[in-house]
Formats: C-alpha cells, sequence, structure tokens
C-alpha cells in the first residue's frame, strides 16, 4: 500500500463542552474514492470543516502528504490543494463563468491590472470541457441549471489545481441524467490521480462510487473498510448503531371518505395542464414527477403562492378562488418547501421564533392591540419540539442555521403542526436528511394523516413514495399522466409513466433513462 | 423583450422628446451643453454611489463630504492663498479621508453603512459650519476661471465626468478590483469563501467614493465660484437616484457605471432643466421631478418582476 495522502490523527472536537468529533483517525490513499457517511450530527461535516480550513481541530491533527497541515483559513486549504463543493454552492449568479473561475486570480495583461479576456476565456473553455460542460465562458451563472452550476464549481476546483475533492450531498438538486454525468466525472478524476471524499445520504450511490467507506457516529469512527465489506443494510445499523427493521413506520389508520382538497382542471399556461384530483381526509396522497414536471409549480399553486388562470381549488367543500397564501393557512394548508435553507426558515433566527411565525395570529390575545400571548406560543412550542423531537440546546437563543439538516426539517415541520393542518403540501419533505431522521418525518407524515389531515407529498424519489403513500399521481410535463392504488404499486410502471409525456415529443427527448 | 430590457434608455429618450416637444427652447445647443455641465458633478459623485451600492453598501455622506472639502480648500486659498492645483488636491485629499473613515467603521468596526455614513454626513456638516463659522466662502478668479475652461471646444466638466466614467467603468469591467465588487455584492460570504480580500474591496469602494464625492465637489465650485452653508445638501439623493435609475440595484451585485448612471444622472438634470424651459410652477418642480424619477424607478421594477414571472414560464423548455 503506498503511503497515504491525507491522514487524521487522533483528532477531536467540542463546540461549548459538547463532543463533535473524538479520537478520529483515519487514511486516505491517493486517487482514491472515500465515501463518508453518517446520520445528521455524526460529524461529517465538523471533520471536513477541519480539513477544509474553517475550524481548527482541539486534538491531535491532520497530515497532508505525510506533513503536518494546519491550514488557516479557507484560501489556506484551497493553496493546499483541497476543494470542497458544498452542497449550497459557492457562485455568483450575477457574474460570468469566467468571472466565476478566476474571482481570486484574474490572468491580468503584463503587469498592468488589467486582466487579460482573451487568456481568460481560453482557459475557462479548457476548464470547461475538463468536466464535459460545453456553454460559453460568458454565460451568466445564474442562466444554468443545478447540474451546470456543480460541473461550473469542480471546474473552478479543478483549475485552482484541487488535489482533493470533498463532494457534499453532490446529487439532492440534479436530475437522474445529471447524477449519471457528475458520476461519469468523478470516476474520470479518480483515473486522473485525483482523491475524493464523497458525503452522502444516498447509500446507494456511495457504495457504487467509494473505494473505502468510513461510517460515523456520534463524533467516532464506527466502522472503515474498502467497500466490499459492506451493503445498505450493514450501512444503516452501522450509521443508527441498531437495526432498523423497516424504512417506513406502519400505518394505524385508514383512509376516509371526505375530500379535505378537491382540484379541478387546473390550468397554468406553460406551466401545468388540465390537473384534477381528491386529497381525502387521512390520506397520504404522493406526486411523483421528474425534475421539470411541474410538481413544485403544482404545490405553490395549490397553496396559493402563484396564479392560475383556470380551474377549480375546493378546501375542505368550499369552493376557493383565493391566490393568496395567507387565505390558505387560515383554511388550514399548510406548506412545507423544497427548500428549507432559502424558503422554509429563517436562518438567522432562533428555532422557537421559526416555529412560532405561521401560528403568530392564533395567539392574539387581544384583537385591537396585537399583542401576542408569549406564554401560551412558548408552551405549544415546547410540546411541538418534544413531540417531535427536535435536537438543539436552547430553543429561544440557538439560531436555526446551527442545527443539523434533520433537525432543519422538523422544525419546518414543527412550525406548521402549531397550526394544527388539515391539509399538508410536502415538497421533498426528506430531501438532503440522514435515514434516521427520514424514518421520524415520515412518522410525523403517518401521525399526520391518522388524525385525519391529508397529505400531498411531493417527491423525486419514488421509493420514498411507495413506501409511504396511500396512492401516487404521476405528472410529466405539467399533465397528470397516471394514478396508481397503493395495491397496484410498481416502480417500472410508474417510472414509465413520469417518462411518458417526455418520449410522446421525441424532439425534446433524451431522457429515456430511469434511476 | 427588447423594450423591457432597455428601460432606462428609452424613459431617457422618451423624457427628452416630451420636454422638446413641450418647449423649443430646451433642445437649444446651450440647454443641452447646461444639462450635461450640470449632469458631470452629480454623475461624478454618482459613480461613486455606483461603487458602494455594487458591494451592497450606501454612502449618505457625499454631501457632506464635498462641503467639507470645498470648505477646508476654499479656506486656504484665502488665508495662504495656495495655487488651484494644490486646493484642487487638499480637496481630494479631505474626501480620501472621509472615505477612510466611513470604510474603517464599515469594514473593521463592522457598523452598517447605512449609520455609519448618515453619522458621518452629520459629522461632516458640522466639521464644515465650524471651519467656515457657517458663512460662505468665496473662491478666487483662478478657480472659477477652471469651470469656465474648455478643451477642443467641449466643457471642462463633461471632459472630467467622460475622464471618470471611463476610468471606472475599465475599473469595473476589466480589473480584478471590479469584478471581485460585484462579487462582494453578490454575497460577502461567498466573496470570503472564494478568496476575496472583502473588507479591502469594500474599503476601495468607499474611498472611492469619498475622492469622487469631493472631486464633483470641486467641479461644483468652480462653476459657482462660493460655497455657502448648505453647498451639498441633498446630493447623496441626487447621487442614489443617479444610480438606481441607470438600473443599479440597492442590493449590490447588480448595475453598471456606463450606459447606467451616465443616463441616470442626465435623465435627473434633463428633467430639472426641462421643468425650467418649461417655465414649470417653481414650487411644483420637486413634486414633478420626484414623480418622473418614481416612475422611471417603478417601471424598472415592474421590467424585473416581468422578466423574473417569463423566465418561470420557461422552467420546462430547459431541461
Amino acid at each position: 500500500m503506498s503511503e497515504p495522502l491525507l491522514e487524521f490523527e487522533h483528532v477531536g472536537k467540542r463546540f461549548f463542552g459538547a463532543v463533535a468529533l473524538h479520537d478520529v483517525s483515519l487514511a486516505v490513499q491517493p486517487g482514491s474514492v472515500m465515501g463518508l457517511i453518517g446520520e445528521n450530527g455524526a460529524g461529517k461535516s465538523t471533520l471536513m470543516n477541519i480539513l477544509g480550513g474553517v475550524l481548527p481541530p482541539d486534538e491531535g491533527q491532520v497530515r497532508l502528504q505525510g506533513k503536518p497541515y494546519h491550514p488557516s483559513g479557507p484560501a489556506d486549504a484551497a493553496r493546499a490543494g483541497i476543494a470542497f463543493i458544498h452542497q449550497e454552492l459557492n457562485l455568483f449568479g450575477n457574474l460570468s463563468v469566467v468571472d466565476n473561475l478566476f474571482i481570486d486570480r484574474f490572468p491580468r495583461v503584463g503587469r498592468t491590472p488589467l486582466i487579460h479576456r482573451r487568456q481568460a476565456a481560453h482557459r475557462t473553455v479548457e476548464a470547461l470541457a475538463a468536466v464535459n460542460l460545453n456553454v460559453s465562458p460568458k454565460t451568466r451563472v445564474d442562466r444554468l441549471t443545478p447540474g451546470q452550476k456543480q460541473l461550473v464549481e469542480i471546474a473552478k476546483a479543478l483549475h485552482s489545481g484541487a488535489r482533493i475533492i470533498i463532494f457534499d450531498e453532490p446529487t439532492t438538486s440534479l436530475t437522474s441524467r445529471e447524477t449519471q454525468q457528475l458520476f461519469e466525472l468523478i470516476g474520470q478524476l479518480r483515473r486522473d490521480g485525483r482523491t475524493i471524499l464523497y458525503i452522502s445520504h444516498n447509500l446507494g450511490d456511495v457504495l457504487n462510487l467509494a473505494d473505502e467507506i468510513t461510517i460515523l457516529r456520534d463524533g467516532r469512527v464506527v466502522v472503515k473498510g474498502p467497500k466490499d465489506d459492506f451493503d445498505v443494510d450493514t450501512m444503516i445499523a452501522a450509521m443508527v448503531g441498531k437495526q432498523i427493521d423497516q424504512l417506513y413506520p406502519s400505518r394505524k389508520g385508514t383512509v376516509g371518505d371526505k375530500v379535505l382538497m378537491a382540484v379541478s382542471r387546473v390550468t397554468e399556461p406553460g406551466i401545468i395542464k388540465g390537473i384534477s384530483f381528491d386529497l381525502h381526509a387521512g390520506e397520504v396522497l404522493g406526486l411523483f414527477g421528474l425534475m421539470g414536471s411541474g410538481r413544485t409549480e403544482l404545490g405553490r399553486i395549490l397553496f396559493g403562492l402563484d396564479s392560475y388562470r383556470s380551474g377549480t381549488i375546493h378546501v375542505d367543500g368550499r369552493m376557493q378562488y383565493t391566490r393568496s397564501a395567507r387565505e390558505r393557512i387560515r383554511q388550514g394548508v399548510a406548506f412545507i418547501t423544497e427548500d428549507r435553507r432559502a424558503e422554509g426558515l429563517l436562518m438567522e433566527a432562533s428555532v422557537a421564533d421559526n416555529m412560532a411565525l405561521v401560528a403568530l395570529p392564533r395567539y392574539r390575545r387581544h384583537r385591537m392591540l396585537g399583542t401576542v400571548d408569549r406564554r401560551g406560543l412558548g408552551r405549544a412550542v415546547d410540546g411541538v419540539v418534544k413531540a417531535l423531537k427536535v435536537k438543539c440546546g436552547d430553543l429561544r437563543t440557538d439560531v436555526v442555521k446551527n442545527l443539523s439538516g434533520g433537525n432543519q426539517q422538523k422544525a419546518v415541520i414543527g412550525k406548521w403542526l402549531l397550526c394544527e393542518p388539515t391539509v399538508c403540501i410536502m415538497d421533498e419533505p426528506t430531501r438532503g436528511i440522514d435515514v434516521g431522521a427520514k424514518y421520524e418525518v415520515y412518522s410525523i407524515i403517518n401521525d399526520l394523516a391518522d388524525g385525519g389531515a391529508g397529505v400531498l407529498c411531493i417527491s423525486s424519489e419514488l421509493e420514498e413514495l411507495v413506501g409511504l403513500c396511500d396512492r401516487i399521481l404521476v405528472m410529466s410535463k405539467g399533465q397528470m399522466c397516471g394514478q396508481f392504488q397503493r395495491s397496484e404499486f410498481d416502480e417500472e410502471r410508474i417510472l414509465t409513466a413520469a417518462f411518458d409525456g417526455h418520449l410522446a415529443q421525441p424532439s425534446q427527448g433524451q431522457s429515456g433513462v430511469s434511476n | 423583450m427588447v423594450v423591457l430590457r432597455n428601460v432606462p434608455i428609452l424613459m431617457f429618450l422618451g423624457t427628452f422628446v416630451v420636454f422638446g416637444l413641450l418647449s423649443p427652447r430646451f433642445l437649444e445647443y446651450q440647454s443641452l451643453e447646461n444639462i450635461a455641465k450640470q449632469a458631470s458633478y452629480i454623475g461624478i459623485i454618482a459613480v461613486g454611489m455606483t461603487f458602494v451600492l455594487l458591494t451592497g453598501g450606501i454612502d449618505l455622506s457625499v454631501g457632506s463630504n464635498m462641503y467639507v472639502s470645498a470648505v477646508a480648500a476654499g479656506l486656504l486659498m484665502q488665508r495662504s492663498s495656495i495655487s488651484p492645483v494644490l486646493a484642487l488636491l487638499v480637496c481630494l485629499g479631505v474626501g480620501l479621508i472621509f472615505g477612510l473613515v466611513n470604510a474603517l467603521a464599515v469594514t473593521r468596526l463592522h457598523i452598517v453603512p447605512f449609520v455609519v455614513t448618515l453619522a458621518t454626513q452629520f459629522a461632516g456638516r458640522g466639521l464644515g459650519w465650524m471651519l467656515s463659522k457657517s458663512r460662505a466662502v468665496a473662491f478666487p478668479q483662478s478657480v472659477t476661471g477652471l469651470g469656465a475652461a474648455e478643451l477642443l471646444g467641449i466643457p471642462g466638466p463633461i471632459l472630467i465626468f467622460s475622464g471618470v466614467v471611463l476610468m471606472a467603468g475599465i475599473v469595473l469591467t476589466r480589473t480584478t478590483l471590479g469584478r471581485q465588487i460585484y462579487a462582494v455584492g453578490y454575497g460577502s460570504e461567498a466573496a470570503h469563501k472564494a478568496g476575496v480580500n472583502v473588507p479591502r474591496v469594500q474599503a476601495t469602494a468607499y474611498v472611492a467614493c469619498g475622492i469622487l464625492a469631493s472631486l464633483g465637489g470641486f467641479i461644483s465650485v468652480a462653476q459657482l465660484g462660493n460655497v455657502n452653508s448648505g453647498f451639498g445638501e441633498m446630493v447623496e439623493f441626487q447621487a442614489i437616484a443617479a444610480a438606481v435609475l441607470g438600473g443599479t440595484s440597492l442590493f449590490g451585485g447588480i448595475g453598471n457605471v456606463f450606459p447606467g448612471t451616465v443616463l441616470g444622472a442626465l435623465l435627473i438634470q434633463m428633467v430639472w432643466a426641462g421643468l425650467v424651459a418649461t417655465r414649470t410652477d417653481l414650487y411644483l418642480q420637486p413634486l414633478i421631478a420626484a414623480g418622473i424619477i418614481f416612475i422611471a424607478v417603478l417601471l424598472d421594477s415592474l421590467r424585473n418582476t416581468i422578466l423574473a414571472r417569463w423566465e418561470r414560464h420557461n422552467i420546462r423548455t430547459e431541461e
């Protein structure tokens, strides 16, 4: 075995007394892919932040090519050849691809401060070719798709000479085709001798890509070894620390007859066309569709965030023309958005303030003065935090930004539970959260339905819908193109339905691949 | 689409045509030259303002800055009879110090730019009153002569403005600093992670704004001949309005000096001159000017909403 490129030696880190990492030792071989998995809060981010120069370790040390490595900051880590492809991309949407690639050091014309634009453009074309991305260097980055943006980020890492590239949940916002392309690229980088650290909750992907796998739990390394030692079940068991018999909790209640939300021929030109369905009391209704099928747009329209041109939406038997989210909330509709960072939470506010946000009018003590019954609201928040098992320090002072993904999502859900919704629209409720937290979110969804609410669960993970839902609707190209009862669930047939709209128009269709 | 993307320039042409039709005098060469000269000093200050706005900041102190720096230069000329060139350098020096104070407070003490520059606005005005005992400071012939100077028939202020715009345009589009100003305006955290020295970029913008404010002040003085205690008041609003009319975002990261801020500065002066030329009631003028500026900004904001909606309708064509 050759000498490891990167070594963590007995690394420990504490935050205000809480142990984030304890005695972590880990060696990564050059030119290999190391899969790093663990539940949210297991210490993966902390470990990578130490490597990326964001945090110093309290104990132990890191060695790079055998030499001690103490980066003073992210810039220092970048100079040492370590690049971080974050979950949220670190690009400037208002600037061109060239500007993004060279923002810290543009090539210059001789000794003048002027940018050598031709050279920069030329080198950008080369860098983009290395990641198989074919866009003009002058394209503004906010005009690119999420997948293209990620390739730009990788191109940036490569051109600044990165030897070690850390991927943190890189596939969450990618289509299946883009994911496939990313995996091919990772394989290619590995063959070129670059070292990859790959963090993901998608265990199948990790098994697929990694040479070696390390599993963290509660800040410690629980298992590490070549990937052949693992399968999905053993990985989950090691992450959670106990065997999870089933990925999906069982349901107690049954679907009722009462229609909570009736949608009839809702159309918005260019977005969705003739959408009709009923959502019943006690029902978990899945909505499946590929990226761009209009699934999120439909959710937004149902919640009154966007307008629609024709059709009707009845909530609780009453016809509702409204296109105001405030009105919907009053009718008992909740909407959990797909992007909790940007749309679901005030990242800089405390957990308690976030959760109280929507329910505030319900805790108005005085009609005229509008004062808030803080004690009552506080009790309600405490109750929900306890019921959902949101893990945080002091929920009055802890900022949501510092919670793990799973706990953030629970805070979003808790915010809506305070309003006791009858119809709950959830867009990608388990995106980017770990197996344990997913199970808890599924339990919450089941409890909601068992309590008589209707849940519309929008997801791009078919497996999840099949495990969770009573019925699945399939959207494609803005239209409803299939409906499956639980007894008819068949992943292949559902997928075929979802691709149908694409195949019908061969001029646009290269998307014949399934997951 | 073409119409929407070019709102500032269409607004500019529209205003020009309307005033031209209402008053032929408005279209005379002398009137147009006056507009350009007036726009020059506001425009120079607005260029500095654009730098600060692009980083996501704001500078409310430019009016007080031009007052203090002009008072300092004027008093030195009166008492020590320094040369006009030296007076200009003193003026720019005071502007630079002004910018530095703003920059330090924003980048080192981490005080919100709005509050910092509100404070320096007040402090600057007070300092100017103290120095001048709030009396008007007159400038000698040697300076007012500069105000009337021409080169190849082009008035000096317009030449200097053009030079400033050219330089600023090159800095913003063709230097690392310029691109980093846009990056910082898009997100200072992201810029920091990308290896940009964020405090230095921000500081440069405030210092540039300070120097340009004092330069604008000096040019204005050279035309007026003296500085009274209200000199430079409300200039910050005109400068911000010029930048915003030209499409610069108050949230940072979006905008340009040419054509943006230049058009904005010209548009504002054109409205004032047009109101005078059409003999509009003196007391109505500010209201009408405010109305026109409001409409321009409204159109710009409508445009962004419509463009965003238009792009939303095209999500699936990208797949």
